[in-house]
């Protein structure tokens, strides 16, 4: 640890010096590169087992690749099964929480910290004790209250969950910003004659695309790879989304590696591809939605 | 601007929606886990008022206090994680090249829904075919072990992916943290002679604390009641050895139908939680506050 440490800063005058932190960074790259390869290594091995035939799985050497890759894997479970469904009910149930979750989350936001009134510290406060509670002591009542108002086996009873369960951290990523809006821009708009609606949809909310964006992300992960609500609440196949569908299709697949792989490669593609595009913003938005806290 | 800004109508629009969510999907069930915990019942029928008697059960119950063992078990293991995981950060933090794309490849598992993730591991422990057996026949062990069906073995066999799959999310939020540490207190200690190590014990490390404290909440709490990757894999098996709290619950209330009892289990396990909060917090509470900004 010591010898790591001083070869990130190199401080280096003497030869004998310059040579230890030459020995030191080689050493810390070996650490972060090994880390890296056992991060990404499980996840090489799904994709080439997803384009191999059983046959291939079982008798190459794990990272060997197939004699010629087995695209049709993807095809047959596409077709097969109901990735399909479960893929447009995650796309339906995903969308819709996260435009709910951060519109309500910035009206909130934007009631307790730029609005003036009693109890604005008592509501942050509920939000925010909101983060620490478990989502499974709160499971069987859900479940209960769902069934009696018939909501259960229907997508409302996830996108009622996600909303409630994601409200207290999107406001704590959304807060930090809004503390630090300008009151200048509050103070021209009321002298212009402007109405609390029309400033907060014309002038806060454009304000804060950027943070919006983050949280949006921090959301649309979340709620695309929930599993313990819909395998609670939901039961038909029709209503289930893909986290949960690819356990149970997987059920039924217990021999067949390459559709297994597949199926895993399909339900994992969205949100690797997000990952590529937007890195920053994610990388961004989870380390202020946990420092913060 | 007074009393445009405590419009007391606009504060109830933007306020209510967002606080009745909160209420009836995360408040009002925590009360009725409590109270369902008083209760006999099988989840559909009527229920029969028996006072303490789930929460005596629970007691004695040798099965819960297993379950609540290796959910501490996994508790300690990652809270020491943390450890490495601080260590990869200082590193990642100095003058390395490649950081970037770095912290970004460790992030990736993060990403990926527990399903999958656990499917992926499924795969990688199958005690014929999986990636990890095949290395060690080729390198010439005769009998590999069974992974997720030894007792002894089972729990350290799903503590590792559980790792694999935080690892980058504590080494990105004690990397943002180091990062917020101003450059200019850095310098001034290099300037007056103070070597790597000294920079990072006696300057880091303290104006961390508050991260290392809200990571140690994060990883203790979200031990204790870590649910998915362990439900997919094993279901808690083989014959108990890896249920932990959540799992015990899910099984009392949606396998057993004894939701009494689960409500019981669902409510210790909330005081747990909050328990291990207010210890963490109480242990970690500074008299003096650094300020550095």
């Amino acid at each position: 640890m010591k010898t790591q440490a001083a070869a990130s800063y190199p401080l280096g005058v003497s030869t004998r010096g310059r040579m230890l932190t030459r020995v030191g960074y080689a050493a810390l790259y070996t650490l972060l590169i090994i880390l890296a390869v056992t991060q990404l290594l499980p996840l090489l091995w799904l994709m080439l087992f997803s384009l191999k035939n059983n046959q291939e799985v079982f008798n190459l050497p794990p990272f060997a690749l197939p004699s010629q890759p087995h695209w049709e894997n993807y095809m047959n479970v596409w077709t097969s099964g109901n990735i399909g469904r479960y893929f447009f009910n995650s796309v339906l149930v995903t969308v819709i929480s996260v435009v709910l979750t951060v519109l309500l989350a910035s009206f909130v936001t934007f009631a307790i910290t730029r609005m003036r009134w009693k109890g604005s510290q008592l509501v942050l406060g509920l939000f925010m004790v909101g983060l620490m509670i478990p989502v499974h002591s709160t499971l069987i009542p859900l479940f209960s209250m769902f069934l009696k108002l018939h909501l259960t086996d229907t997508p409302l009873s996830i996108i009622l969950s996600y909303v409630a369960f994601n409200l207290p951290t999107t406001m704590m990523i959304l807060l930090g910003f809004y503390y630090a809006l300008p009151r200048e821009v509050e103070e021209a708009s009321v002298m212009d004659g402007c109405s609390v609606n029309r400033m907060f949809f014309r002038i806060v909310l454009p304000m804060t695309t950027p943070v919006m964006a983050t949280t949006s992300i921090i959301n649309m992960i979340y709620n695309w790879n929930e599993f313990i609500f819909v395998n609670t609440f939901i039961s038909s196949d029709e209503n289930k989304t893909l986290t949960v569908g690819v356990q149970n299709f997987i059920g039924q697949y217990t021999t067949d590696w390459g559709a297994i792989g597949a199926t895993l490669m399909i339900s994992i593609l969205p949100i690797l591809l997000v990952f590529l595009i937007m890195s920053d913003r994610i990388v961004e938005g989870i380390a202020a939605g946990s420092v913060k806290g | 601007m007074e009393k445009v800004m405590s419009n007391k109508i606009v504060i109830a629009l933007y306020v209510l929606p967002s606080l009745l969510l909160l209420l009836t999907v995360i408040y009002v069930p925590i009360v009725l886990t409590a109270y369902y915990g008083l209760n006999q019942w099988n989840g559909i029928g009527s229920m029969t008022f028996v006072g303490l008697d789930n929460y005596q059960r629970l007691f004695t119950d040798t099965a819960f206090w297993q379950s609540a063992w290796h959910s501490l078990l996994l508790a300690l293991f990652s809270g020491v994680s943390l450890i490495g995981y601080l260590v990869i950060a200082m590193i990642l933090s100095g003058k390395i090249k490649g950081a970037n794309l770095l912290r970004k490849i460790y992030l990736i598992p993060m990403l990926l829904s527990s399903v999958a993730i656990a499917q992926l591991w499924l795969k990688i422990y199958h005690p014929t075919n999986g990636v990890l057996n095949s290395l060690l026949t080729s390198v010439g062990v005769h009998n590999p072990p069974e992974w997720l069906a030894n007792p002894s073995l089972v729990l350290p066999a799903l503590f590792i992916p559980i790792i694999w799959q935080y690892a980058g999310f504590y080494i990105l939020i004690y990397y943002a943290g180091l990062k917020n540490i101003p450059e200019t207190l850095v310098e001034a200690a290099r300037i007056d002679g103070a070597s790597a190590w000294q920079i990072a014990t006696r300057i880091k490390l303290p104006l961390l604390r508050e991260v290392i404290n809200v990571t140690i909440i994060l990883s203790i709490v979200g031990s204790l009641k870590y649910f998915d990757l362990i439900y997919v894999m094993t279901d808690g098996g083989p014959n108990g050895a890896s249920e932990v709290m959540a799992s015990y619950m899910y099984h009392q209330a949606f396998r057993s139908f004894d939701f009494g009892y689960g409500s019981a289990t669902a409510f210790a396990l909330l005081f747990i939680c909050l328990v291990a909060t207010w210890l963490i917090r109480k242990a970690t509470a500074s008299s003096d506050t650094i300020q550095y900004s």
